[in-house]
């Protein structure tokens, strides 16, 4: 892959097929931890960093283990197990070594295990045949798609806190239609090519 | 509770407001037919704990995506449930967590290629979300709560029950964006040949829109329980708060507020 496809790849997964606003995924912790623009900077930043990490493990993985010993069946079990284990190790790793680190991001590292964008891209890599290197850097630009749109997000509710909302749509369903309104934004840069 | 005592203590489980289903219906705790009205109304997974949010925003573009996509939570769902619950005393409380990954893991994985095998235009339009249901909350949330702590047959009814409920909530959401952003339903044509379809229904905005939309209507049925509720209620206009989230109520069995209502009444005066 070239160097311009690349930077395309990079570009259309931030803004275009955004993780969340397009493609549905992360969409609990989008909508859970939102509230502040701070902790939705600390959730961006955990993701991308465990993200990254579990697409570059997962496709060393399966390229090295699952494919060459024909078990590309067990690839479920195994990428969330991946996930579920390397979130624990990064875990004990940043409380060890890192302790500034692990304070910043330590109570959003259990949420990410259910986060579905990280399980969602380990399988998406598979399914569009992207080797460890593309997949990885694939991770790296999705995360920061789910960064971008979380702190938007966050930065908007900081906004609407104050303002007064219908009854029934307090909460959840005012949310929902500042991300239904983010999405359409986001849908623009799909026209640019 | 009666409204001739309005001094009576409250009993927290009695006050049903007309929308409370469990006003007509009475059904024994932890039977089969519980466990289905329980997923499918009183804790839908969707519209009351809006839980599993990915598969409902992003499966609902056709009636017949919600179908596939609600039947095959169903099916992990109510096997996970079962084999949790079988191995409930076997699994040691520190490996819960991996242990149910795993086995909810192995059930995705034969759905997956089940559906890959038997029905590969459906497995071609779920894509990625079909292997995503490991991570659905719904399906750990309900091994967590219910299969790890019950019996095989009501955990493979609440499973059942579970699974309908996100099942109707996919299908009424799929429903109402298909006919709007294609004019169909299940693929047949039932909007006249003049409608011009709004398409961004069908696209990612419209999901957000419509779950909104829906969510928003659920919370102001709660509104108006809540408000229908208070109309009759023996302790008036709530002084010191809401008695029924009131950790104090069997103390004071609302009785203070009471006083203090009228307190402030004939203070008025």
């Amino acid at each position: 892959m070239s160097f311009s496809a690349m930077l395309m790849l990079v570009v259309t997964t931030i803004l275009a097929n955004n993780v969340v606003l397009s493609q549905f995924l992360g969409i609990c912790s989008f909508l859970g931890v939102s509230q502040k623009t701070e902790t939705a900077s600390g959730m961006g930043g955990a993701l991308t960093f465990v993200l990254t990490l579990a697409s570059f493990v997962c496709g060393v993985l399966y390229h090295l283990v699952l494919v060459p010993f024909h078990l590309e069946y067990l690839r479920t079990i195994v990428f969330i197990l991946i996930v579920a284990a390397l979130v624990q190790f990064v875990e004990m790793f940043l409380k060890k070594y890192m302790r500034s680190l692990y304070e910043a991001l330590g109570i959003y590292l259990p949420l990410i295990t259910t986060n579905c964008a990280v399980l969602g891209v380990a399988l998406l890599n598979v399914q569009k045949d992207y080797d460890i290197f593309i997949g990885t850097v694939y991770g790296l630009a999705t995360a920061i798609g789910y960064w971008v749109a979380i702190v938007i997000m966050a930065y908007l509710r900081e906004k609407m806190a104050d303002n007064e909302i219908p009854r029934p749509f307090r909460g959840f369903p005012i949310v929902m239609v500042t991300a239904a309104l983010m999405s359409i934004a986001f849908f623009g840069f799909a026209g640019i090519k | 509770m009666s409204r001739k005592n309005p001094g009576e203590l409250i009993d927290p489980d009695r006050r049903k407001s007309r929308f409370d289903l469990s006003r007509y219906i009475y059904l024994r705790k932890d039977s089969v037919q519980e466990r289905v009205v329980n997923g499918i109304y009183f804790e839908n997974p969707v519209f009351m704990l809006v839980l599993g949010m990915c598969p409902t925003l992003a499966t609902t573009t056709s009636v017949t995506n919600a179908i596939g996509m609600g039947l095959s939570t169903t099916a992990i769902l109510m096997m996970s449930n079962l084999f949790i619950s079988l191995l409930r005393k076997i699994i040691p409380e520190r490996m819960r967590m991996p242990s149910y990954i795993v086995i909810i893991a192995s059930f995705v994985t034969i759905v997956d290629f089940l559906m890959q095998g038997f029905l590969p235009q459906m497995y071609e339009s779920l894509g990625v979300y079909i292997p995503l249901i490991v991570v659905n909350c719904i399906i750990m949330g309900r091994a967590e709560a219910y299969a790890g702590k019950h019996g095989p047959l009501p955990s493979l009814a609440d499973g059942l029950g579970m699974g309908l409920g996100f099942t109707v909530a996919l299908i009424v959401v799929a429903a109402v964006r298909e006919l709007l952003g294609s004019g169909t339903l299940a693929g047949f044509q039932v909007m006249p040949a003049a409608y011009e379809p709004i398409s961004i229904f069908v696209l990612a905005p419209g999901a957000f829109l419509v779950l909104a939309m829906f969510v928003a209507v659920m919370n102001r049925l709660k509104i108006g329980a809540a408000r229908r509720e208070d109309e009759w209620d023996p302790t008036g206009k709530f002084v010191c708060g809401d008695c029924r989230s009131c950790p104090r109520v069997k103390g004071c069995g609302g009785k203070p507020a009471v006083e203090a209502a009228k307190g402030s009444q004939e203070g008025r005066r």
